[in-house]
């Protein structure tokens, strides 16, 4: 295994006709990290994927590995493995000849690349398929098969194009705690792309948050889920009440906030100072219904097992979402109330 | 019974009502090509003399008319795989979007708009032995001879058989998903590699129909062996000899029967293709078809 220390990423550019699809990602990855770039479709973190795995020419900036230039380097030089959105298994060839592919382009002795495809096999679990064409397999066995694929060359570095996105919710669980417990056997460096920050969260050791090309945001995922840096890290971060308001007054650490409808205290996630317009962040689990808050109008209520989802109207006609424990009617007048520590304030 | 039950009934047995439409084509085919088919093989047994495969004997007992199939089949096969074997490059380097692709297709594919006849009028007036490409070789004591030869009909066939060999071919390949090569490249294969191992195997069953179809066009040729070619020697083809035996000696049985040897002779070769097509993989190809 041809490890590396760091992987360096310099003000990684990409141009698609005149306009960036990224622009300047630097981000440092150290060796045996789980990596997640995170963001909607369009953000470009495919794009950068597939700078890393050389698949796309970089427009400017440079990568590193180590202290030798990677960008310069054909993808068949690199020694990437990529685990691919539709999993691009060749369908002429069996389970394990896809598996033994990069084992035999490296020219390895046939004795080794026998012995490495059945352990290969046996990680995924797929003895009993071996034999068998891709189109022969199911979504997931397919998914097993170009993991498999990917890790049996024991990688520097693997990279994953969001790939549970074509399995079905109960499967993508499964695959989920699989290739978790991949990256924990075998240690590997991943960089993983998805847009389900669920998915970034549960996997990744380091998310980089990305929105049009841009980094919005790099942390661990406690860091993200706790602190996102702006609104639209916030947003992506499951804070689904984003509402327009005005800063009434700052006291240190709270600040009282006012508008659409709703009269907050909250924590600040940035400079603010009275009469600036913010963006107020809630999670809907952290909007309580009850006590002295603020009147509201249910509207819809959604059952979601342990408990309910509700959108509800404030006064001035703004929508916020809150969980329930017993189910309100729509047209209910009900009151809501938040902690402030759990209300962020960002300046817009 | 209702209607509806009854057309139920009749899908349960796998009968659509409405396949009467397919009548009036069927009827077209049934006239236009079935019956002058039979017609012609029943044609083929009824010589004047000989009995029921006179005809036949008379063909395969003369090697001047029994040596057509051998010419024929050496026009053919090289032609067809030659057609074949060019398009693959050009096809697969053009397989990807690029500015100007529209054009070079078209320049590509314009031969087939033009016919046998024009292409040979212009082989004659190029390659000719006063045509512009002995002149550029004035060096040469002797002109070189590359029509009304061999080579005249071989070239023709090129010229006409190319740009159908190229569209199908390129079609084939844009059936193939092009995230195949990329995840060959990711796993450490260069690209010669990529294409021998990941693109030529899936390509291969499109490049044997493709060499069929092209072989088939070939073997029946026959303005240009006359055109450009030496219609009564070397490239005196088994098209040749069978308009010959029909409408000069007025033979129709021989005719017939000529004609029913020449497509046992495409059936044979495309059967032998076919079959080993069949032992390569021919699924899915994971593109947009």
């Amino acid at each position: 295994m041809t490890g590396f220390e760091e992987l360096r990423l310099d003000g990684v550019r990409r141009r698609f006709g005149g306009k960036d699809a990224l622009a300047g990602l630097s981000l440092t990855i150290r060796r045996g990290e789980f990596i997640a770039l995170l963001g909607p479709s369009g953000c470009g973190k495919s794009t950068a994927l597939n700078c890393l795995a050389g698949l796309l020419p970089l427009s400017e900036g440079s990568i590193w590995q180590d202290g030798a230039r990677l960008d310069t380097l054909p993808p068949e030089r690199r020694g990437f493995g990529m685990v691919f959105q539709s999993y691009a298994l060749f369908p002429h060839l069996s389970v394990r000849k896809n598996i033994a592919f990069g084992l035999q382009m490296r020219r390895l002795p046939r004795d080794e690349v026998r012995r490495r495809t059945d352990q290969a096999i046996s990680l995924v679990r797929l003895e009993e398929h071996a034999k068998k064409l891709p189109g022969q397999l199911s979504g997931g066995q397919q998914q097993r098969v170009a993991i498999a694929r990917a890790v049996v060359l024991e990688p520097s570095l693997v990279l994953m194009d969001e790939p549970l996105s074509n399995l079905d919710a109960k499967l993508r669980l499964e695959m989920r705690t699989e290739i978790r417990r991949l990256h924990q056997t075998l240690g590997l460096t991943t960089v993983y792309v998805t847009h389900d920050q669920e998915e970034a969260l549960s996997l990744a050791d380091r998310l980089v948050v990305l929105r049009d090309g841009r980094v919005e945001q790099i942390g661990t995922p406690e860091e993200l889920h706790e602190r996102p840096a702006n609104r639209h890290v916030a947003d992506f971060m499951g804070y689904r009440n984003l509402l327009p308001m005005k800063v009434k007054a700052v006291h240190g650490e709270v600040v009282a906030v006012e508008g659409s409808g709703l009269t907050l205290e909250g924590t600040p996630a940035g400079p603010v100072s009275p009469g600036d317009d913010v963006v107020a962040g809630i999670r809907p689990e952290d909007l309580h219904e009850g006590g002295n808050g603020v009147p509201v109008t249910v509207e819809v209520v959604e059952y979601q097992g342990r408990e309910l989802a509700v959108e509800a109207r404030t006064q001035s006609g703004v929508a916020v979402h809150l969980r329930a424990a017993t189910r309100p009617s729509p047209g209910d007048q009900i009151t809501v109330t938040a902690t402030p520590s759990r209300v962020l304030v960002f300046p817009s | 019974m209702s209607q509806v039950a009854w057309r139920h009934r009749l899908a349960e047995r796998g009968i659509d009502r409405q396949l009467w439409l397919l009548v009036p084509g069927l009827a077209c085919v049934l006239a236009l090509f079935v019956y002058p088919f039979a017609y012609g093989i029943g044609l083929s047994f009824q010589p004047a003399e000989g009995g029921v495969f006179g005809a036949y004997r008379t063909f395969f007992a003369d090697a001047y008319q029994r040596d057509t199939i051998a010419t024929t089949l050496g026009l053919a096969l090289p032609a067809a795989i030659l057609n074949v074997a060019a398009s693959v490059p050009i096809a697969y380097r053009m397989r990807g979007r690029f500015r100007g692709k529209r054009l070079l297709t078209t320049v590509l594919v314009v031969p087939i708009t033009l016919g046998t006849v024009l292409t040979a009028e212009g082989l004659l007036n190029y390659l000719g032995p006063t045509g512009w490409f002995n002149r550029l070789l004035f060096f040469v004591d002797e002109p070189i001879r590359l029509t009304n030869n061999y080579w005249g009909v071989f070239f023709s066939l090129v010229i006409t058989g190319f740009p159908f060999a190229f569209l199908l071919i390129l079609s084939y390949l844009s059936g193939i998903d092009p995230t195949l090569e990329r995840a060959a490249a990711t796993l450490g294969a260069g690209r010669r590699q990529r294409f021998q191992r990941i693109t030529l195997p899936l390509l291969a069953p499109g490049l044997a129909t493709t060499f069929c179809l092209t072989f088939v066009l070939a073997f029946s040729v026959f303005p240009s062996a006359v055109l450009v070619g030496d219609p009564a020697g070397s490239t005196r083809v088994i098209s040749i000899a069978a308009y010959h035996a029909a409408y000069e000696v007025y033979d129709y049985p021989l005719g017939s029967a000529i004609a029913v040897v020449m497509g046992v002779v495409e059936l044979l070769v495309v059967a032998i293709v076919l079959g080993l097509r069949s032992l390569l993989y021919t699924g899915s190809t994971g593109g947009k078809g």
